[in-house]
């Protein structure tokens, strides 16, 4: 009896994973087999190409990361290390949650509103990059707070034995040793700034030319991406859709290996 | 070295520590002995302030080093800089065994790639690991076996030249043979430093100590002569421990 549910946990257990990844596979196959057709020198790079969407999620990412990450990593050390576990620590993480479960169209509207038209920013790179950093401080406050938490109390203790300072420890020992969990907080941040469509819509606006200063508009991929699949123009509108799909999934994936290479690099040289 | 009067310590409500009176001497081996939860390791901790970390922890009383009050003026890091401590568990960093070692030299100042070589070779040296891991000194401390992990953590605390080295229950996680070298080895550092070892194991603290001190529910039962302690000790409760009636 008990020997029959092992197995049969163990088939939903496999089935689920099989499931899993199948979709996601499925998923990038499917936008690969769609798009690879219609990714041409022309559609990259010609007068119609894409570069402009490229460029400009480039920027939107690095200037959210730039943003968010000093400001979400050091409210988590701040967090961890410094702050009294009470109840401000508690309101504080409450908050951070909440705000993790705000649907983005909210954030949209307020950059919109703030950004753009009260401090009179325009549609922007920068608008939509302040929007999107407010969107993933949760995200990287929390995955940054966990990985700290899971760096042993005991070389903590054992710095500070050493006359170290309570900063120096975490610059020269926590950080380094918790600086894998803090690179994914940042992919995690940079997969949402790059699928982020609504918020960025209201704040960067749709521009679709290579924005030459933060302060102007520009159209990212994902945006891009709405555009040709809600206002089908011709019969390939689906295909570029499809293409620029495939440009930003390849993207994310450059970004995410470069991301763990640094890392890695990162946590050999300590 | 060290003059401990009247000292108190809370845990919140929880008071850990009664009115310990006590006197350490330099270049001595001092032993503290007691079942868990007595306060020895508690004690130990306020030597160089680690109970600081402690959420709600409370001292009064008066604890000096060479005559100077820890617990007032003295910068805590400077304090810890003279006051080296071993902890229970080997707590390498994850870093090779050289960072390990020039941790706490960097820490307090000293970056010429020479001087650091020096003192490193010196301090593994002194702490008897340096022929095992010569050849190996950029691998990760996190390598080595539990021992050689707590002999490295021996030489990190060795490395800033403190006057004091505070072993909390240092073989606690090892085995024999590395219990042995560590013992031999803190016999072998009482010439240079003062050293203050607590412990749970009995014959530990009468092959190496010089003075004993036996805790009992935070306070301090008997101190004197190891001994003295162990073939003709003054209290009652001392008698029963020792002869293994409870603990």
């Amino acid at each position: 009896m008990r020997k029959l549910k092992d197995n049969l946990l163990k088939i939903v257990i496999y089935i689920c994973s099989a499931l899993t990844v199948g979709v996601l596979v499925w998923i990038i196959g499917y936008v690969l087999y769609r798009g690879v057709g219609y990714i041409t020198p022309d559609f990259l790079v010609g007068e119609d190409g894409i570069l402009p969407m490229i460029i400009s999620t480039l920027y939107m990412i690095l200037l959210s990361i730039l943003i968010a990450a000093p400001i979400g990593i050091f409210a988590a050390i701040y967090l961890v290390e410094y702050a009294k576990q009470g109840r401000v620590v508690k309101i504080i993480r409450f908050a951070t949650e909440s705000l993790a479960g705000i649907p983005s169209i909210i954030y949209g509207l307020f950059g919109m509103i703030f950004f753009v038209t009260f401090l009179h920013f325009g549609y922007s790179l920068l608008a939509g990059a302040l929007t999107l950093s407010i969107m993933v401080l949760p995200t990287i406050i929390r995955t940054t707070e966990e990985s700290l938490k899971a760096v042993p109390e005991m070389y903590r203790e054992g710095s500070l034995g050493l006359g170290a300072t309570r900063l120096r420890t975490i610059f020269k020992l926590v950080l380094p040793s918790a600086l894998s969990g803090i690179v994914t907080a940042i992919i995690l941040s940079i997969g949402r700034i790059v699928g982020e469509t609504a918020a960025v819509y209201l704040t960067a606006g749709m521009t679709p030319q290579v924005p030459e200063s933060v302060m102007e508009s520009g159209r990212t991929l994902s945006v891009h991406l709405y555009m040709l699949a809600s206002e089908v123009t011709d019969e390939h509108a689906f295909g570029r859709a499809f293409a620029t799909a495939t440009v930003l999934i390849v993207m994310v994936l450059i970004i995410n290996l470069l991301a763990n290479m640094t890392a890695r690099r990162g946590s050999a040289e300590k | 070295m060290f003059e401990v009067k009247n000292l108190n310590l809370f845990y919140g409500d929880f008071q850990a520590l009664k009115e310990i009176n006590m006197h350490i001497p330099k270049n001595k081996i001092t032993a503290f002995i007691g079942p868990s939860g007595c306060g020895k390791s508690t004690f130990l901790k306020t030597l160089n302030r680690m109970n600081d970390l402690i959420d709600g922890c409370r001292i009064t009383g008066d604890v000096r080093l060479d005559g100077e009050d820890i617990y007032g003026s003295m910068d805590v890091n400077l304090l810890r800089k003279r006051v080296g401590m071993v902890f229970q568990k080997p707590n390498p960093f994850p870093m090779s065994i050289y960072d390990n070692v020039a941790y706490g030299l960097r820490t307090h100042g000293i970056r010429k790639k020479a001087k650091l070589d020096e003192i490193v070779e010196k301090s593994l040296r002194d702490a008897s690991c340096w022929d095992e891991v010569k050849d190996r000194l950029k691998k990760s401390a996190l390598s080595l076996s539990g021992g050689q992990q707590q002999r490295i953590c021996i030489a990190r605390a060795l490395a800033i030249q403190p006057d004091v080295l505070l072993m909390d229950e240092p073989t606690s996680a090892l085995d024999p043979i590395s219990t042995v070298k560590i013992e031999d080895l803190a016999t072998s550092l009482k010439e240079r430093y003062t050293i203050v070892i607590v412990t749970h194991n009995m014959q530990q603290a009468g092959r190496i100590s010089d003075k004993t001190g036996f805790f009992l529910h935070g306070e301090v039962v008997e101190f004197g002569d190891t001994q003295t302690l162990f073939s003709n000790p003054a209290d009652k409760r001392t008698e029963d421990y020792i002869t293994g009636r409870f603990g």
